[in-house]
């Protein structure tokens, strides 16, 4: 099964409600009633996209439908596609990753950073780029020995420093000690941090300092790692991190389950952060770029497509 | 950030003022509110549908007592019946149950990322103060490194762990524990799992076995208060594999709501039994309904302090707005006043009932009228006549000094604070006393309207 297939297989429960719904609801009437559109709305709802999203994109399909001659459910589909691709293309689809680079990883405990720096590392190093991990993380029980061994399984360079070290004196010495090994690709996982934690974002704004000062005019890439379990405090986490230090990307992971990552278009929508990769699974390869057409696509498929 | 779902359905009554009775017609928008609160604080669309229809149900006709707002009559509602269903119906349900003979088993189970081996050492520590003899199982071999993750927190801690050996899966780990644990100075074991989804049959047929080969006293669901509406299908299918005993809420130090843990123990009925609060070991707390039902509506413990303004509200309420009509307010009321704010708790405290964020707080904090202040003012009016009290205008110069060497303040102190009378007087005289004197403690627009709905009547 393909990575893509296994994150379409996914969210297939929710494809089949949102379509299922639709097709009822359209079923020989020929305007939206009321109760289609309340319908629509917590269909979206129910994939985490927020009411205020919701709200916006079923007043869009509705408007969109009014033009539209017939009540085709069909045509109600590419409308409601649309308006969360739309969204979603808010940001930038020509991006490709610098060279070299400092890909930092944050986000909230538990969401797979250390996993996803793996991944990375595993997925950048194939693709030619001479990586090395930096063990970043050294709050966490066990943290630095985790990465060690997705370091070994992906076949890349680490550096990590004594547990409980100041996380930016542990990436100092990677970003110096790569540097010096032509190392193009830094991936720093970080200890999981809660966005209301004052202290502790401190502790990463002077990360991002110190890549600044070790490794000056190379591009950093600031992704926020998000469960795609996540609720609407999702929002609240991107805002948080984002004014702090300006996040470049998000990594949406555990796709592989019924979670369906909705939240990613409101904050598309929102805050302008581009998705750049989906999580799917355990293993070292279960990492798929994202692209916008087809996650619409799989947040609302087409009627007549067997789900 | 937090959205004030009071506030907002303060707005919402507005326009209905002076209306006895919650009717299906003025508490329609209202409800609409609710929902967007519940959906926001993501509860699931399904529960917040039965929810709205049960607030329905208790709100229509009931009256709306002088004290209070329609707003904050409906708000109490929506908080009571949270506040109900957050409830285990058996007293005891939300506690650990101990096997009759040891060891008492306890069995984590959740998605991956939720904070088992975290919540697994929590859970110990609590049990060792507690003056029990636990111990740890490490029984998650998928995650690499999760078995070093807690045997660190196990030392950490001090209490034994049950490493797997190689070749030894789970289930084998498990029973080797339970067989040697007595022998091991532990008489409860706590088994950390590896996460899971719920729809990977491997790894779910995995923990069943576990469950049916060791039938443990506890098995427990740990669900992080972050989770949004896909939380449901998750614990629905863990319950129908394992009969989860209860629920532990993780990462509730964070700003989430937490609304998916209402939708999950509404649905399936097993009890929230703790919470976790920080990253620290010691970060597990018990779970208390009336402080996540406030959670959940995003308003800090304010319905606390409803209550407690209510209740004196009741008590006075009669007798004041018999004084108010015959001579207006006067600095008897306004005595009165710096009692009740002096009963409801310190500033500090009052404040930390509040919703909002931590930054929003410690504003405030610095905005609230000094305790000290506080106290003065109440020496001032304590030092006048019950005349000078009732008939304000009678202060003149030797009087105020006469005021000022009573107790122990200077003369501008008094004027100040007659000042401040005199435009709060002019506010009084609009609504009712108690009404404004709510506003005033939080029950109105907060928590913007407290910096400055409260100072027209105290010094900064």
């Amino acid at each position: 099964m393909g990575l893509f297939e296994k994150f379409k297989n996914g969210l297939k429960k929710t494809a089949q409600q949102i379509s299922g719904n639709l097709e009822s609801l359209l079923k020989g009437s020929v305007k939206l009633s009321e109760a289609t559109l309340a319908q629509m709305e917590e269909s979206l709802v129910a994939c985490d996209m927020g009411s205020e999203t919701a709200q916006a994109i079923v007043r869009e399909v509705e408007e969109a439908m009014k033009r539209e001659e017939k009540a085709d459910s069909d045509l109600l589909v590419r409308h409601l596609r649309e308006a969360v691709l739309k969204r979603l293309l808010k940001t930038d689809s020509n991006w490709v990753l610098p060279n070299p680079v400092v890909v930092l990883l944050v986000g909230v405990n538990g969401a797979g950073k250390t996993t996803t720096a793996g991944k990375l590392a595993s997925r950048f190093s194939s693709d030619g780029r001479k990586v090395l991990l930096a063990a970043g993380d050294t709050f966490r029980a066990a943290a630095e020995e985790q990465l060690t061994e997705w370091a070994s399984r992906a076949k890349v360079e680490i550096v990590r420093g004594a547990h409980g070290a100041a996380p930016s004196a542990v990436v100092f010495d990677s970003l110096k000690s790569g540097l010096s090994h032509g190392t193009d690709c830094f991936i720093v996982d970080t200890a999981g941090r809660l966005h209301n934690r004052q202290n502790l974002m401190e502790e990463l704004k002077k990360v991002v300092r110190v890549v600044e000062k070790a490794a000056p005019g190379v591009k950093q890439e600031k992704w926020l790692v998000l469960d795609a379990n996540t609720g609407q405090n999702a929002i609240n986490q991107a805002k948080e991190f984002n004014r702090e230090m300006e996040l470049t990307g998000i990594v949406l992971t555990k796709l592989d389950g019924t979670a369906k990552g909705g939240i990613v278009v409101a904050l598309s929508e929102q805050l302008g952060l581009p998705v750049r990769y989906l999580g799917v699974g355990e293993g070292l390869e279960d990492l798929i770029p994202f692209e916008p057409k087809m996650f619409a696509e799989a947040l609302v498929p087409d009627l007549t497509v067997n789900v | 950030m937090f959205d004030q779902l009071t506030e907002k359905i303060q707005k919402v009554f507005k326009n209905l003022r002076g209306q006895g009775k919650l009717t299906e017609e003025n508490i329609q928008e209202a409800l609409k509110q609710v929902r967007l609160a519940l959906l926001e604080a993501d509860v699931n669309v399904e529960t917040t549908k039965l929810f709205l229809e049960r607030v329905k149900v208790k709100a229509l006709g009931k009256e709306v007592s002088l004290s209070l707002s329609p707003g904050q009559v409906m708000v109490k509602i929506v908080h009571d019946e949270l506040i109900q269903l957050l409830t285990p119906k058996d007293k005891n349900a939300n506690k650990l149950k101990f096997a009759p003979a040891p060891p008492t088993l306890i069995l984590l189970a959740g998605l991956q990322g939720t904070g088992k081996t975290t919540t697994a050492a929590k859970l110990a520590l609590w049990l060792k103060k507690d003056g029990r003899r636990p111990g740890l199982v490490a029984a998650d071999l998928v995650r690499p490194a999760a078995i070093d993750q807690l045997a660190t927190l196990a030392k950490e801690i001090d209490v034994p762990i049950f490493k797997p050996e190689p070749g030894e899966k789970a289930l084998d780990v498990c029973l080797r524990a339970v067989k040697t644990c007595l022998q091991n100075n532990a008489n409860i074991l706590i088994l950390d799992t590896a996460g899971r989804l719920q729809i990977d049959e491997d790894m779910m047929k995995e923990i069943a076995e576990i469950h049916q080969k060791l039938k443990p006293t506890n098995i427990m669901l740990v669900v992080d208060a972050m989770t949004g509406q896909n939380a449901v299908n998750v614990a629905q299918a863990f319950h129908a594999r394992l009969p989860l005993t209860g629920l532990v809420l993780t990462k509730a130090d964070g700003d989430a709501r937490g609304g998916a843990i209402f939708s999950i123990t509404s649905v399936t009925g097993v009890p929230i039994q703790f919470m976790g609060v920080s990253e620290k070991m010691e970060g597990l707390e018990p779970f208390y309904p009336d402080r996540m039902a406030s959670r959940i509506l995003g308003m800090g413990d304010m319905l606390t302090l409803i209550e407690k303004a209510e209740e004196m509200s009741r008590q006075q309420a009669v007798e004041r707005q018999r004084t108010t009509k015959e001579s207006g307010f006067n600095l008897d009321d306004l005595l009165d006043q710096i009692r009740q704010l002096k009963k409801m708790g310190s500033m500090e405290e009052m404040i930390s009932m509040l919703p909002g964020d931590h930054t929003q707080k410690k504003q405030m904090a610095a905005n609230a009228p000094d305790e000290k202040k506080i106290k003065r003012m109440e020496a001032i009016l304590l030092s006048m006549t019950a005349k000078e009290r009732r008939f304000p205008q009678v202060l003149d110069g030797s009087r105020k000094r006469r005021i000022a060497a009573g107790s122990g303040t200077r003369a501008d102190e008094i004027n100040t604070l007659l000042k401040q009378y005199d435009m709060m007087r002019k506010m009084m005289k609009k609504g009712s006393l108690m009404g404004k004197a709510m506003n005033m403690m939080g029950g109105g627009g907060m928590p913007g309207g407290f910096p400055t709905g409260m100072p027209p009547g105290f010094p900064r």
